[in-house]
């Protein structure tokens, strides 16, 4: 073998061997966030965590009882909001609409999805928060709710494009309308996929922080109703990590390896249905 | 219309022949109004958010006109507000980002999509996928607690004794600053630049690896001059969508960055982004002025992502595009 060829395979793999460096780094870094979150957090974690309230500034112990609730009571509030919109909005699109206006909607969608997660907490604290004199759970989930349209509409869309067209015909050779095929044909042949986009979308908003700092805002007690300001996870993850108590950046440690666990199941949970499902093209 | 002779009533697919009458009986217009309804609504509240942002910093629109982009004081007391200072931290901490990122995002790319089997391929983009959920709280969280304390302990003043002759390696080693959240940024965008990158590689034809591995090129050189530049544009994409993730990244970014309204030229310095002023400043503003300032910022904000996933946008569609087009892909 002449020497430049040496060289040349030399380079070949010794670049292909960085590319492979590159790549086990990159997914490295999950498994050191996984590895100090169940370090710092597991030791953290425990009954109080669940059941109690926060303790005043200073005194140990305590839970994040309040925030579990809010940051339930958000996702409940932007499910309601966020996935009608982008389920039947995706129905329109793939079943209905012409060219031009599926154009516009589809542009929105991107353009909302997007928009930098903060800039959408200011757009709630007008819509809602002004209007209403103060912070409130409902302006938090409008806030992720509208994180949820776009990625339900969109791939909601892109599963019911997936659905085979002899479905279609079949039904409506039977005689059945339009909107009886999509009710009892389309929309289940594509359910699998629905189910994925809408809980990735949920995955996607439930650890969100910045659209909440100033809609929902915090709360160290139970927040009654849907009008009051309310404590949820991300937001009490930033507040206790960014502040200056031990005790704090332990909750801190332990809110974050719930939070985290909660998204990480929900993606794993998503991906497997869509892998055992029919054999429809993921984006 | 009129009905016609046949005695069989017409229900096929040809919409042309059934009257409105009786689709509306069908409920296919009153199915078709509802999901319109629906999918406008997506419209309106895009319309609205644009407006809101408009109207909601138009006293600071008209107070410092294009001069807000130019000053750098922010002092609420005195009421003048200038953008410089975060545009200037958005900057560096976006630039500091895609400087590693981009290596690491492409090598990584290039590893799923041309070398490794089908299997390892498969198992290892679940994995970036997962990486790419992980919330942006999370990676502030570590940010605090591990990358903060390891910049200040080893890795700022090892950059010191070796480049400290260079203006951006000098000044105290907090620990916190635009090093650092470039650092956690790059981290984070990442995952979104393989996934991008890895998908146009794989659309590029199969017929350029092999033309040129047939001219003899190692499997290195098909790679790097031969399906790399046909995937550049789409490459370049990635890049740019990662650019607008990293402009509009907020938490992380607050909770490393070290909240001061400083240009330096040191990236030890602790510094602010357009997103974490607003996270840091927006519930404590007092006063129109303060809080249409930062309205203004995120309409800033908007307009930035908005151009930068837009050319991403364009990029990657060129690409695509162009690799289904001309080969059996």
């Amino acid at each position: 073998m002449n020497p430049r060829l040496r060289w040349r395979k030399f380079v070949s793999n010794f670049m292909l061997t960085m590319t492979g460096l590159c790549a086990v780094v990159a997914v490295s870094v999950l498994f050191f966030i996984l590895g100090y979150l169940v370090y710092h957090g597991g030791t953290s974690i425990n009954w109080n965590f669940f059941t109690k309230l926060p303790t005043p500034v200073g005194e140990t112990g305590g839970g994040m009882a309040n925030a579990i609730v809010g940051s339930a009571k958000l996702l409940l509030l932007a499910s309601l909001f966020g996935v009608p919109i982008g389920f039947f909005g995706a129905i329109y699109l793939a079943e209905f609409s012409g060219g031009t206006v599926a154009y516009v909607v589809r542009y929105a969608a991107d353009l909302l999805n997007g928009v930098p997660s903060i800039v959408i907490g200011i757009f709630a604290y007008g819509l809602v928060v002004l209007p209403f004199k103060h912070f409130s759970t409902l302006a938090g989930g409008f806030a992720l709710g509208l994180m949820m349209i776009p990625i339900t509409l969109r791939s909601t869309e892109e599963f019911l494009h997936a659905v085979p067209r002899e479905l279609r015909e079949g039904a409506m050779a039977l005689g059945a309308s339009k909107s009886r095929t999509i009710a009892t044909v389309i929309v289940p042949a594509a359910y699998r996929g629905i189910v994925t986009a809408i809980l990735l979308a949920f995955a996607r908003v439930a650890g969100e922080t910045a659209p909440l700092l100033f809609t929902a805002f915090g709360n160290r007690f139970w927040s009654p109703g849907w009008g009051q300001p309310t404590a949820s996870l991300p937001v009490m993850i930033y507040t206790y990590a960014v502040a200056p108590y031990d005790d704090w950046h332990r909750q801190a440690w332990a809110a974050g390896l719930v939070l985290l666990g909660l998204i990480l199941v929900v993606n794993i949970v998503a991906r497997g249905i869509l892998a055992r499902g029919i054999a429809v093209p993921r984006s | 219309m009129a009905t016609s002779t046949t005695t069989v009533p017409s229900a096929g697919p040809v919409e042309g022949s059934r009257s409105f009458l009786s689709r509306l009986r069908d409920g296919d217009e009153i199915a078709r109004l509802i999901t319109f309804l629906f999918a406008a609504s997506v419209v309106l509240v895009t319309l609205l958010l644009v407006f809101e942002l408009w109207q909601g910093s138009v006293l600071a629109r008209h107070k410092f006109g294009l001069n807000f982009f130019f000053t750098r004081v922010w002092d609420p007391i005195f009421e003048q507000f200038g953008a410089l200072p975060f545009i200037y931290g958005t900057m560096v901490t976006s630039v500091v980002a895609l400087l590693i990122a981009v290596p690491l995002g492409i090598g990584a790319a290039i590893f799923l999509a041309e070398l490794a089997p089908q299997k390892i391929s498969a198992t290892l983009q679940f994995f970036i996928d997962l990486l790419a959920a992980v919330p942006s709280v999370i990676y502030g969280l570590l940010g605090v607690f591990i990358v903060i304390p390891l910049m200040r302990e080893y890795i700022q003043p090892a950059l010191k004794s070796t480049f400290g002759f260079l203006p951006l390696f000098q000044g105290p080693a907090y620990g916190v600053g635009f090093l650092t959240a470039g650092i956690v940024l790059a981290i984070m965008v990442i995952p979104y630049i393989i996934s991008v990158s890895r998908e146009i590689l794989l659309s590029v034809p199969r017929d350029q690896r092999e033309a040129a591995l047939a001219l003899g090129a190692t499997r290195w050189e098909s790679t790097w001059k031969v399906v790399v530049p046909f995937a550049r544009t789409g490459i370049l994409g990635s890049v740019f969508l990662a650019l607008a993730r990293a402009v509009g990244e907020t938490m992380a970014v607050t909770m490393v960055i070290g909240n001061a309204p400083a240009i330096s030229a040191s990236l030890f310095s602790p510094g602010d982004s357009i997103a974490s002023v607003i996270a840091n400043q927006f519930t404590e503003a007092t006063g129109d002025l303060y809080l249409q300032s930062l309205i203004e910022l995120g309409l800033v904000l908007f307009l930035l992502t908005f151009i930068l996933n837009g050319l991403a946008r364009l990029l990657i569609l060129v690409t695509t595009q162009r690799g289904a087009g001309t080969g059996l892909a």
